[in-house]
């Protein structure tokens, strides 16, 4: 098992070092470089374009040099914890993406655990009541569930939110906890804040997973060795927690790999609807402004999670199958 | 000394579960037994597939949407950028029946009266008017199929002369008819779903088909590469890659370059599935005894391989296609997709996104609705296909 | 011996399930009894009902099938005879039997133990569920039986999965959870199908001590005329849900009455058998399970098939030698008929 974890855990610099090359092309695809943009901004709003100040800047990120330079400068900084410079906000990148940083990772958590605690007793009471009405009730809603994009359900539950009880539910906190130092109260301001966009988040996730775990579980349930429990003697309820559920956690947890990703990135599109402080609509700013430093790193974070996920699952899956766990060593 | 008593023919449940003649135990066998026998595979799964009711109205739905995405100038009722700044915001008019004047098919007419506080136009029902509406009724000229010029929408004004208008689904903010621009949308968005599976099943079968059939080298590189584009978070590099097309390109150029951004990174499944399933029928015993009653490699390939496996590479498309959709709606939900003046479902929905324009026109949330329903019902489409092509698995 | 009182007395079980495109009668009609420390083998092609047999005397028959007549007589604490099919399946008595007094050994061990709990965690959970005892002592029972079948290293192996072991292990580790419980009856389906030949006799030579040690009585499912005859006392030959015949072993092998089993037995080839001759087979294919014969259900086969008798009505089981009993028309005119 120690091996294993080992193995999985050195692969990660050398994915971390792709997915860094694969960003840096990405941040550099937009035709000109950053400053270009900087200067057409700066012309546009009417301010001086100072020659020196340009040179500074096109010296200072190396952008003379060839790309090969400027990718070692950049990610040199990066690995000494150095994000860089927001020419947007005029701002170091560190200080925007830090606390968006953190509540990013809160929203994605907590949906997930909504997930999960949702979606696995629905599997479960699916399967084991299989064309039940509950049954055929949850089927329905997870279709819609699946082909409901996940803004369109934040549009309409902001839109009812409004027109039926007067609030908006924008945000993740109250007014007068947004700038104010963390402490008690603040957290559980954000609690109640957090639960409706994680509950919209879930929705999709919550359908897909009930899916998976009610055919996983069908397929268990007809497996011989159910008989053999029965045959032992077992009641019919702990058996199936025992041995199918068990074994229908394994496939569910292979899922962590490409949910937990999603569920970052995908509450950015949420997140941009509900104006979320999250890192997402921020990458989604600098983007459309072209500034490519702080879309680089947040790019990068998102990767950083999307590994740190699949990484999880693979852990998770080896420890729960020894049939992995064994392979592995 | 054993000696086993083999049963001349195996019970049902013991069938093999691939090859084109293994899928045969259908339920209503019985006097129907030899017809069943000799069926080719694709019989097989229509009789599979007519059993499941909602996967054939899901079928039948899906065949409607594609007529809108096929002749969206018939379906609309007036030319989809046409603005008119006066006739912003108008709610949407419900096609009535039956007439107090004996008209069949009509709308209230709407009328604006100007809100003394806010001073915008504020759009009520027109209780006196009545707009009748007729069916094949002519209005803007255009290309059916880009090839038959013709001026016949499937409903229009009775009298295209009076200047009456209606809007289904009410107007935008520049006065545009929501109804008229969703079907032109639905052709872009459905189009976009449909290209970029198309490229996503080539790659796929490509990649997929050289990893399984070669394996080796060529099959562990290929497979780092699918892993690799699989644990790469799609959205932000989407967004990444969306937002770096110039500005200045073409509708068309962008609308290519959005398909191919987005089968970039969405071969990878198919890709996947191709190769195991050519993994596995590589070991299955009717493609070891082709191969040793001596059939050539292409005979082995397509007579016996691609066959038990084509009818599951549409399922899986089919359940694709919706995947792509909903990505094309949010990107160019968030401004970095389609722009205008391109319309798609995600174009239209922009005009929805905050929630000062939901609270002031909430019929533009209505494109979602045709998202939602659109991807249902190929869901429901694509599982009813894998049902029926592959019911063993 | 036959003068005791039987330890389970099956009397006209009928098990049906109910499907869309109509009911199939997997189990017709079967009676046998299985005395206390007996052998019994029940033999028959695939799909003749002799697994759907055993699932309904461990009441483990799942939806959509169903026990729809019959009884099935069990001697529970003594003397007392318990009607099975009277309980309800997922009752606290039924549950305390299964397992208990009666004990399964599966056909395929592979399938049967789940691959990820270890072989050790499922025998104590057999031991635990139905003795008064600590989950060390539970542990100490289960290697004590890995022990007596055979297992090397008992210690050690318990903490292996099943797909660690090999084919004979794993069904020596079955035959140990079987054991686990010191069963009156045991039920053996097929259990060596999944294994080689040679482990297959060692298998067998392995229940028969045990049976021996135990004073257990085992109920042996197979398709395999040789195995029979190595293990069984007393055989039941069924076909298509119904039994064709029943009797001792000696007198089944060497002086089968039912046409069926006459038939089976021809088909066994044996080494004074001409080389390059054809070996007999049963002319036919056993018939759809929603299309089955009115009358026998194996006269469509049957050599000595008797028009307007054999095609019209179903014999009965009836005695027909000293020691055995068939369902033919051959011998006697009873019908099962209603």
């Amino acid at each position: 098992m120690a091996q294993y974890i080992i193995k999985r855990l050195l692969l990660l610099p050398f994915l971390l070092f792709i997915f860094s090359i694969i960003a840096f092309i990405l941040i550099q695809a937009p035709p000109g470089d950053f400053v270009t943009s900087y200067i057409a901004e700066l012309a546009a709003s009417g301010s001086a374009v100072d020659q020196a100040q340009i040179d500074a800047l096109r010296e200072q990120y190396g952008l003379d040099q060839p790309m090969t330079v400027q990718y070692f400068k950049w990610m040199g900084n990066i690995l000494q914890g150095d994000l860089g410079v927001s020419l947007d906000w005029k701002k170091p990148n560190n200080e925007l993406i830090r606390e968006r940083f953190a509540l990013t990772l809160a929203l994605g958590v907590f949906t997930f655990l909504i997930t999960w605690s949702i979606a696995i007793p629905i599997g479960i009471y699916s399967a084991t009541h299989q064309y039940s009405f509950l049954d055929y009730f949850f089927t329905v809603f997870n279709y819609f569930g699946v082909a409901t994009p996940t803004f369109m359900t934040a549009l309409v539950v902001m839109y009812l939110a409004f027109k039926y009880f007067g609030i908006s539910v924008t945000g993740l906190f109250s007014p007068e906890y947004v700038d104010a130092p963390w402490s008690w109260d603040k957290f559980v301001d954000l609690l109640s804040h957090l639960w409706l966009p994680a509950l919209i988040l879930a929705l999709d996730g919550t359908a897909r997973l009930a899916r998976v775990m009610r055919a996983n579980l069908l397929d268990e349930l007809k497996k011989p060795y159910m008989e053999m429990a029965r045959a032992k003697g077992m009641s019919e309820w702990r058996l199936v927690m025992k041995y199918p559920v068990r074994l229908a956690f394994n496939p569910l947890v292979s899922t962590i790999g490409w949910y937990l990703p999603l569920l970052f990135s995908g509450s950015l599109i949420v997140a941009t609807v509900l104006n979320l402080p999250t890192i997402g609509p921020l990458l989604l700013r600098a983007l459309i402004v072209q500034d490519m430093f702080l879309a680089g790193a947040i790019i990068l974070i998102y990767m950083f999670l999307a590994v740190i996920g699949t990484m999880i699952s693979d852990i998770l899956l080896a420890w729960l199958d020894p049939r992995i766990r064994m392979e592995g060593s | 000394m054993s000696t086993n008593l083999a049963p001349p023919v195996s019970d049902p449940q013991n069938l093999p579960p691939t090859g084109d003649e293994a899928a045969v135990v259908l339920p209503d066998i019985g006097r129907d037994a030899e017809a069943i026998y000799v069926a080719p595979n694709w019989k097989l799964v229509w009789w599979r597939f007519k059993k499941h009711r909602l996967a054939l109205v899901s079928g039948i739905v899906v065949i409607f949407i594609a007529t809108i995405a096929l002749l969206p100038e018939f379906y609309s009722t007036l030319p989809p950028h046409e603005s008119d700044s006066i006739r912003s915001f108008i709610p949407p008019q419900r096609l009535r029946f039956f007439a107090g004047d004996g008209t069949f098919l009509y709308v209230q007419d709407v009328k604006g009266q100007r809100n003394q506080k806010t001073l915008m136009m504020e759009w009520v029902p027109d209780e006196e008017k009545i707009i009748p509406v007729k069916l094949f009724a002519r209005g803007f000229e255009y290309n059916l199929l880009g090839l038959i010029p013709t001026d016949i929408h499937l409903l229009g004004v009775e009298n295209p002369d009076s200047g009456q208008k209606f809007h289904l689904l009410g107007t935008d903010r520049l006065g545009r008819d929501q109804w008229s621009r969703l079907m032109f949308g639905t052709r872009v968005s459905l189009s976009i779903g449909l290209i970029a599976v198309m490229l996503s099943i080539f790659l796929g079968i490509l990649l997929g088909g050289i990893s399984g059939y070669f394996g080796g080298t060529t099959d562990l590189i290929i497979q780092r590469l699918i892993e690799l584009l699989q644990s790469l978070p799609p959205i932000p590099i989407w967004m990444a890659l969306t937002a770096s097309l110039p500005r200045d390109w073409s509708v068309e150029q962008t609308y290519f370059a959005i398909t191919i951004i987005l089968s970039l990174l969405g071969w990878t499944t198919l890709g996947r599935e191709v190769r195991g399933r050519f993994l596995s029928l590589r070991e299955e015993d009717f493609v070891v005894a082709a191969e040793l009653i001596g059939c050539g490699k292409p005979r082995v390939i397509f007579r016996h391989m691609v066959p038990t496996f084509y009818s599951h590479i549409i399922a899986a498309s089919t359940l694709a296609i919706p995947v792509m959709i909903i990505n094309e709606t949010f990107l160019s939900f968030l401004g970095l997709g389609m722009r205008p003046p391109a319309i798609s479902w995600g174009v239209l929905l922009q005009e929805a996104q905050n929630l000062q324009s939901i609270a002031l026109a909430p019929w533009l949330l209505l494109p979602g609705l045709a998202v939602i329903i659109t991807v249902l019902a190929l869901n429901i489409l694509g599982d009813g296909i894998r049902d029926a092509a592959d019911p063993y698995s | 011996m036959n003068n005791q009182q039987p330890l389970l007395s099956v009397r006209n079980l009928k098990t049906y399930f109910s499907l869309d495109e109509g009911q199939v009668k997997a189990v017709d009609g079967v009676s046998f009894d299985v005395n206390p420390g007996q052998v019994v083998g029940i033999v028959g092609e695939s799909g003749c009902g002799k697994s759907v047999t055993i699932k309904s005397i461990l009441r483990i028959i799942q939806k959509p099938g169903k026990i729809v007549d019959g009884q099935i007589l069990f001697r529970h604490n003594g003397d007392s005879m318990l009607d099975l099919t009277q309980l309800n399946a997922q009752s606290e008595q039924m549950r305390q039997i299964r397992g208990a007094e009666i004990a399964l050994i599966p056909q395929e061990p592979m399938a049967a133990f789940s691959p990820v709990h270890t072989i050790g965690n499922q025998i104590e959970e057999a031991i635990l569920l139905h003795q008064p005892v600590s989950k060390q002592q539970a542990r100490k029972i289960a290697i004590e039986r890995l022990r007596e079948v055979g297992v090397p290293s008992p210690e050690r192996r318990i903490d292996s999965y099943s797909w660690e072991l090999s084919g004979g292990l794993r069904q020596r580790a079955m035959i140990a959870m079987a054991l686990s419980c010191n069963p009156k009856l045991l039920i053996a389906d097929e259990p060596t199908t999944a294994i080689d030949v040679t482990t297959q006799a060692q298998v067998l030579n392995l229940l028969r001590d045990l049976q021996a040690q135990h004073d257990a009585a085992i109920i042996f499912i197979t398709h395999d005329l040789g195995v029979i005859a190595q293990i069984a006392d007393f055989v039941v030959v069924m076909y298509l849900g119904r039994v064709m015949e029943t009797g001792p072993v000696d007198d089944i092998f060497h002086n089968p009455q039912h046409p069926y089993t006459k038939a089976l037995l021809k088909s066994i080839p044996t080494v004074t058998s001409e080389s390059g001759s054809r070996l007999p087979t049963i002319e036919g294919a056993i018939p759809h399970p929603f299309n089955r014969p009115a009358g026998c259900p194996f006269y469509p086969r049957c050599i000595e098939m008797m028009p307007g008798t054999c095609n019209t009505s179903t014999p009965s089981l009836q005695p027909v030698t000293d020691t055995q009993s068939a369902s033919c028309f051959l011998y006697h005119k009873q019908t099962d008929d209603e």
